[in-house]
Parts: structure tokens; C-alpha cells; sequence
């Protein structure tokens, strides 16, 4: 089985947009992952959610791999766009669209889609 | 008062910059900053809020914030 830090990774590289959260799109245990969420999709994002709350360890590895230190993390392509705050702010400015329309092209699909971590015993 | 660690925080990290800390909830555990510094000038929002949360690096990796809200803006 991969570790935890191994398959953070994989989910950040290969989905289009991955968002780190409190809880699951359907019912997020925070205001700020729901703000993330409703950011991204607003601006059509296709979200790939991972809820951190399971497992403190997702957390941890996830921070140590983005030297982020706080939940939500919003992932384009591979790269942290930020949190709560700068989603919000970059969909006020159109640029939040903008970047997905450079990295995904402006015919993306808008989806909402959970991902599940296989945890290993600690 | 957790406030005030904050404000001065980030008065050290960003000197002569235009800080405000408001505890949204009145608990002492969530927070919104912000700063206006001249040391954001030229960065990406990214890389601003990286700037914050390095400054307070301490009290978020100790629990003392909670949560926080970050709001930051250049001089240029």
C-alpha cells in the first residue's frame, strides 16, 4: 500500500482541480472549505474533493508536502492556488476562471467528484 | 490576549505596515487579518498569504488560531 504522503501527491498531480477539506462537498464541517467549494464551482471547476478530517495524518503530510498550514487547499494542475480567502478573491476578479480556462480549457466539464484515501494502519 | 500576540506578530514582520486583527467570533480563536505592507508589492496572492502565515506560524501550528482569514494588499 502507498503511504498517505504518496497518494496526496498523486491526487495533486493528477486531478485537474483538487480541493483538501473539512468534511465532503455534500456536507462540509466548515465555512471555509464550503466557501472553497462554492468558489470553484461558480467559476465551473471540474472539484475533485478530499475530506482531511478522517485521519489527523492527511493534515500533516498534506502541510508538510504544500507548506500550507491551514484547511481548505485549492490545487490547479498540481499547483496550490491558496485557500479560502484567495479562491474567493480570484473568482471576485475573474481570474480564478481565467486560470482554469488556461489550464483546462473553457469547454471543462463541471463536476463534483469525492476522493477516498486508503489509509494504512498507523 | 491572543489578539494582541497577533497584531504584534505581524507588526514584527511587516514594520510600518497597516495591520488589523479583528476575532470574528469573540472566542479568541478565529481571526481576520490584515495588512497592507509595501513588502506584498510585486508578489502573487499566494505569495502573500505565505508571508502571514509564516509570520504566525507559531500560533497556527499551536492551535492557538483556529481559523484564520487572511487579507492582504501592496503599496505599489
Amino acid at each position: 500500500m502507498t503511504t498517505i504522503s504518496e497518494q496526496i501527491k498523486h491526487v495533486i498531480d493528477t486531478e485537474p482541480v483538487a480541493v483538501f477539506i473539512k468534511g465532503t462537498p455534500d456536507a462540509p464541517a466548515c465555512g471555509n472549505s464550503l466557501r472553497a467549494l462554492q468558489a470553484l464551482w461558480q467559476a465551473g471547476a471540474p472539484i475533485a474533493a478530499i475530506d482531511i478530517l478522517p485521519d489527523p495524518r492527511i493534515r500533516q503530510e498534506l502541510s508538510a508536502l504544500s507548506e500550507w498550514p491551514t484547511i481548505p487547499q485549492v490545487f490547479v494542475k498540481g499547483e496550490l492556488i491558496g485557500g479560502a480567502d484567495i479562491t474567493e478573491e480570484m473568482l471576485a476578479s475573474g481570474d480564478l476562471r481565467a486560470k482554469l480556462d488556461e489550464a483546462l480549457g473553457a469547454e471543462r466539464e463541471q463536476t463534483v467528484r469525492t476522493i477516498e484515501l486508503a489509509l494504512p494502519t498507523p | 490576549m491572543a489578539t494582541a500576540s497577533i497584531r504584534a506578530l505581524l507588526e514584527q514582520a511587516f514594520p510600518g505596515g497597516e495591520i488589523g486583527v479583528d476575532d470574528r467570533t469573540g472566542g479568541g480563536d478565529h481571526f481576520q487579518v490584515t495588512v497592507v505592507s509595501s513588502a506584498f508589492d510585486g508578489l502573487s496572492l499566494i505569495e502573500q498569504h505565505k508571508l502571514v502565515n509564516a509570520a504566525l506560524a507559531a500560533p497556527l501550528a499551536d492551535g492557538t488560531i483556529h481559523e484564520l482569514r487572511i487579507r492582504t494588499k501592496g503599496t505599489a
